[in-house]
C-alpha cells in the first residue's frame, strides 16, 4: 500500500489540453516524509510505518519526543503519524509524492471542518415543520419516541449536538497530477478539512479487485 | 488563496483572450469533437456576464436563434475557444445583463458605443491582430480618454510587433491575403 503525509492547500480547477474538460482538484502539499521507525506484524502484533511530517523547530516538541526522533536519526517534525500496512518503506529514508503515480485510486482522511453544536436540519438532515398558521414547530426535532412504554428514549436517536470536528475518510478519489518538485499531490473532487489542515493520502485497495 | 494554487493558475490562463466586458457583441471560436475530428464552430451574441476570476473565469453569452434565446457559458481560458472576436462594443450600465432575458425583438438590443473614426480601419486593425483586440482600447478611449492612454499604448507595441507579417502581404495588394497572415501571426 502507498501512503504520506501532507497537508490540504485548496481547491483549484485543471483544464484538460485535449478534450477542453474542466477537472476540479484539491491541492495537497505531501512529504517528504522521514520514516521513524518501521512495525512489523511479528514484533510489535500489527504491520505498519511511523511517518513524521512538517519540519519545526527543535523547542516547539516535547522532550520525550524529540528523543524519540533522535533515536531514529530523524529531525524535529511537528507530526508523528502511523501509516498501517504501508509497504516499500525502509528506516532513515522519506515518503515523497513520487510513490504516487497519475490515475492512482486513492482515499484521503483528515479531521473535517467543524461546525459547533448543530441542530437536527444541519446535522442529520431533517426536514423543516411548516412556518405559518401558528405553527412552532419550525426547526424543532420533532418525536424522539412514545410514550409509557418505553417511557424513556432510545440510545442512539438523532439529535441535535456537535457537528463537524471528526475525523473523516473520503473514498473513491483519483490523483489527477503529482509534482514532485513542488511535493505536490493533485487529487481529483474534494478532500475533508479546513484549509491548511493536516491529511492522510493512502492508496485505495478495494475488495475483489 | 495559497500561492502555489495561484501558480498553478496563473499558468493555465491564456494570454491571447482580448479585452470584453458585458454588453460586447462577441464571436467565439471553439471546437466541437465529433467523434474522431474537431471543427471549429461560431457562437455569436451579446456578453451577459463575466464571472469568477483567475483561470475560473467564465463569460456567457446570449444570442436569439429561429427566436429563441439560447445562452452558453464559456470558460474565458478554455483551450477549446480558440478565438475570440469582439464585433461590437456595448453601452450599458450593469456588470449583469439579466434584463435582456425578459426582452425579445426590438427591445433586447444592446446599444454600441459611438466609436471614432470610420468603421471599415477599425476592422482592418482588428483583423491584423486576429482576435480584436483593438477594438477595446478605441472603444475606452472614445468613452473614458484618460482610462484609454494605457490600452492604446500596449496597442501601439502590438502593432509593431506585427508589422514585419503585414508588410509583405501589403505589398501584393490583396487584402484577403492580409487578413490571413495577420490571423496567422499571433501563433508565430
Amino acid at each position: 500500500m502507498k501512503g504520506i503525509v501532507g497537508r490540504k492547500l485548496g481547491m483549484s480547477q485543471v483544464f484538460d489540453e485535449e478534450t477542453g474538460q474542466v477537472t476540479p482538484v484539491t491541492v495537497i502539499e505531501a512529504g517528504p516524509c522521514p520514516v521513524v521507525s518501521v512495525k512489523e506484524a511479528a514484533v510489535d502484533g500489527y504491520d505498519a510505518v511511523q511517518v513524521a511530517y512538517d519540519e519545526v523547530a527543535e523547542e516547539r516538541l516535547s522532550k520525550p519526543k524529540l528523543g524519540h526522533l533522535k533515536k531514529n536519526g530523524v529531525a524535529p517534525h511537528r507530526h508523528l503519524l502511523e501509516l498501517r500496512g504501508l509497504t516499500g518503506a525502509t528506516e532513515g529514508e522519506a515518503v515523497t509524492v513520487e510513490s504516487f503515480e497519475v490515475g492512482d485510486k486513492v482515499k484521503v482522511s483528515g479531521v473535517s471542518i467543524g461546525k459547533g453544536f448543530a441542530g437536527t436540519i444541519k446535522r442529520h438532515n431533517f426536514s423543516r415543520g411548516p412556518t405559518s398558521h401558528g405553527s412552532h414547530n419550525v426547526r424543532k426535532p420533532g418525536s424522539v419516541g412514545a410514550s409509557a412504554t418505553p417511557s424513556r428514549v432510545f440510545k442512539g436517536i438523532k439529535m441535535a449536538g456537535r457537528l463537524g470536528g471528526k475525523r473523516v475518510t473520503q473514498v473513491g478519489l483519483t490523483v489527477h497530477s503529482v509534482d514532485p518538485e513542488q511535493n505536490l499531490l493533485l487529487v481529483k473532487g474534494a478532500v475533508p478539512g479546513p484549509k491548511n489542515g493536516l491529511v492522510e493520502v493512502r492508496e485505495e485497495i478495494r475488495r475483489g479487485s | 488563496m495559497h500561492r502555489i494554487i495561484q501558480d498553478l493558475e496563473q499558468r493555465q490562463l491564456r494570454s491571447d483572450r482580448p479585452r470584453f466586458k458585458p454588453g460586447d457583441t462577441v464571436r467565439v471560436h471553439f471546437q466541437v469533437i465529433e467523434g474522431q475530428r474537431r471543427r471549429v464552430q461560431v457562437f455569436e451574441g451579446i456578453v451577459i456576464k463575466r464571472q469568477g476570476a483567475g483561470a475560473r473565469e467564465t463569460f456567457t453569452v446570449r444570442k436569439q436563434s429561429f427566436g429563441v434565446g439560447v445562452e452558453r457559458t464559456f470558460p474565458l481560458h478554455s483551450p477549446k475557444i480558440e478565438k475570440i472576436e469582439v464585433a461590437a462594443i456595448g453601452d450599458v450600465s450593469r456588470a449583469k445583463l439579466y434584463y435582456l432575458r425578459g426582452k425579445v425583438g426590438k427591445k433586447a438590443r444592446v446599444r454600441e458605443v459611438q466609436r471614432r473614426g470610420p468603421l471599415s480601419s477599425v476592422d482592418a486593425v482588428a483583423a491584423g491582430v486576429g482576435d480584436g483586440t483593438q477594438a477595446e482600447p478605441d472603444a475606452g478611449s472614445a468613452a473614458e480618454p484618460e482610462e484609454g492612454a494605457e490600452p492604446e499604448a500596449v496597442a501601439a507595441e502590438e502593432a509593431v510587433t506585427d508589422e514585419p507579417a503585414a508588410e509583405e502581404p501589403a505589398d501584393e495588394g490583396s487584402e484577403a491575403e492580409a487578413k490571413e497572415a495577420g490571423a496567422e501571426a499571433p501563433s508565430v
